[in-house]
């Protein structure tokens, strides 16, 4: 089955439970991660997952909610992009 | 992982602090085929064709804006000229064609509608001459309807009796509206694209297809952020970085272009590079040419570094996608650009070194207050002056110009929301009315004869 991978990031504060909080919501949705990166970049905690969408059910839109949740909670800012725009963007 | 943590996080730096968005998607819709002898039919033609397009168009859009997590600003529509398809009407059909526009864009959530306009860089019909009569009342009393006149091309010259009419018609225009708003939603052209995304001057053009979606992307906010960034490269370097960035925003833009248009089952038309400023002040063209050493745009330098700036913008988007179009140009405009809107407080920056900008980069005159009792033929001239320089050039130049009543010269004016707020300009007081009011066409540069 053809992948539908989304790109989420994480820029903040780091603190406990970042992942933790992030891998629960997308397992709820039966979202496969695949792949995880994340470093320190200008005093900052920044993640970048790999997240397969291919098997879930919710759309983007609906996962960013739910995941808006989080940023409140825990003073992030949170995106979620196709995979796409970093193919055009970074790739020619 | 296939993208390294850096590309990734450009890319959502990029949106979450550059202001990335794609500034509009337009859809160019093709109306001559809804012409009826019967004005009511006609009217329901057109009223259903836009809102059925018109409202696929925004809810596709706002999946797109989901899915890639790239706010796209505005979503509009533009038509065919509406002056080619009220030839055999009544005179009152272009304005009631205004009101059914203006009402179907409404009901569709489309912001602005553009194309209430005629091509007469010529001569006029008689139904283009309608229109422009209308003008008036259809800006007085519309609220989403954009309107444009093509009045000189290299290869027909100027038409300098629009050219006269227009001095009229737009201080007609702003005496009947708050401030002079409604000249707000009037662009005045040479060499007028026919698939510019961006208002007030688009439309969709003779040679266009029945549907064509063109994109406008934006990115002064990112440029001006990698300006930032590099303080002491040359200007050989500078434009190297520019040139990159332009690239990576181009095929973002292409690639949403690409996937609305077939998601709405239609050509996809152009990508469109212009550089868009706002009123945010991280997004202000002025703002990234002062980044780069002037002190204040306008400042001796300033058409220099615009130039520079553009080809790199130009040369990085032409290798991003094959379909560049529409304008892709710098937008200047001084109300809606806070760095140019200071510039112009401070006293760096006259109407004569904006006409100097648009030579080299520039698309033109653009949301320029000017003094409320500046003589028709005044404007007119200034139109004059404009629109030379694109038809000799052989490019696009636009005027939109804004006498505010009862303001004069260093007054303050705010037109609310995006069309930011200015001071108004001061404008020569030595006439130009003898040579404007001999009228006639300009006739072609020797530079249009090229077969």
């Amino acid at each position: 089955m053809t992948k539908d991978l989304v790109f989420i990031t994480v820029i903040g504060k780091d603190q406990k439970g970042i992942i933790a909080r992030i891998s629960n919501a997308v397992f709820k949705h039966n979202i496969n991660i695949e792949d995880l990166d994340q470093k320190i970049m200008g005093g900052y905690f920044v993640m970048t997952m790999l997240a397969d969408m291919s098997d879930s059910g919710i759309m983007i839109g609906d996962l960013k909610k739910e995941l808006a949740q989080i940023e409140t909670d825990m003073g992030l800012k949170i995106q979620v992009q196709h995979e796409n725009i970093f193919k055009a963007m970074h790739r020619v | 992982m296939e993208y390294s943590l850096e590309e990734v996080m450009e890319t959502v730096k990029m949106t979450l602090y550059d202001n990335f968005d794609i500034r509009t998607v337009t859809l160019g819709i093709n109306l001559k085929d809804c012409i009826n002898p019967d004005l009511g039919i006609f009217k329901s033609k057109v009223y259903e064709r836009v809102t059925d397009y018109g409202k696929r168009l925004v809810t596709e859009a706002g999946k797109l804006e989901d899915k890639y997590g790239i706010p796209i600003i505005n979503k509009r529509i533009s038509v065919t000229p509406v002056s080619l398809i009220t030839e055999s009407c009544a005179d009152d059909a272009p304005l009631e064609l205004a009101v059914t526009l203006d009402k179907a864009a409404r009901d569709a959530g489309i912001d602005f509608i553009g194309g209430y306009g005629a091509l007469v860089q010529k001569g006029m019909t008689k139904a283009d001459e309608q229109l422009i009569n209308s003008l008036p009342d259809v800006l007085s009393s519309t609220e989403r309807v954009c309107a444009f006149l093509n009045v000189g091309s290299t290869v027909s010259g100027m038409n300098m009796d629009a050219v006269i009419k227009l001095g009229t018609v737009i201080k007609d225009i702003a005496g009947r509206t708050d401030n002079g708003l409604g000249c707000t939603k009037f662009a005045v052209f040479s060499n007028a694209p026919e698939d510019n995304p961006f208002m007030a001057g688009a439309f969709h053009g003779i040679g266009e297809p029945d549907f064509s979606l063109n994109i406008g992307i934006s990115g002064p906010g990112v440029v001006r952020g990698v300006v930032e960034k590099n303080t002491k490269c040359d200007l050989t370097g500078l434009s190297e970085i520019v040139k990159r960035t332009a690239f990576k925003i181009t095929r973002a833009g292409e690639l949403i272009g690409r996937e609305l248009a077939a998601n709405l089952n239609v050509p996809f038309g152009i990508v469109d590079i212009s550089l868009a400023s706002t009123t945010k002040v991280g997004d202000s063209v002025a703002g990234i040419v002062e980044l780069m050493g002037i002190e204040r745009m306008g400042a001796p330098g300033s058409t220099a570094a615009l130039a520079l700036l553009i080809d790199a913008v130009k040369k990085g988007g032409a290798m991003a996608s094959g379909n560049v179009g529409g304008l892709s140009g710098t937008f200047i405009p001084v109300s809606e650009d806070s760095g140019m809107n200071r510039a112009v407080r401070e006293g760096a920056l006259s109407i004569e070194k904006l006409e100097a900008l648009t030579a080299v980069c520039s698309v033109g005159l653009d949301m320029i207050a000017i003094p409320g009792d500046t003589p028709s033929e005044t404007i007119s001239a200034i139109i004059a002056d404009e629109l030379s320089i694109g038809v000799v050039n052989g490019k696009t130049t636009g005027v939109r110009l804004i006498p505010v009543p009862g303001k004069k010269a260093g007054d303050y004016v705010n037109f609310g929301g995006l069309l930011g707020e200015t001071y108004i300009m001061e404008i020569s007081r030595f006439s130009s009315r003898d040579f404007i009011l001999r009228g006639g066409r300009m006739p072609s540069p020797v530079t249009s004869m090229r077969n």
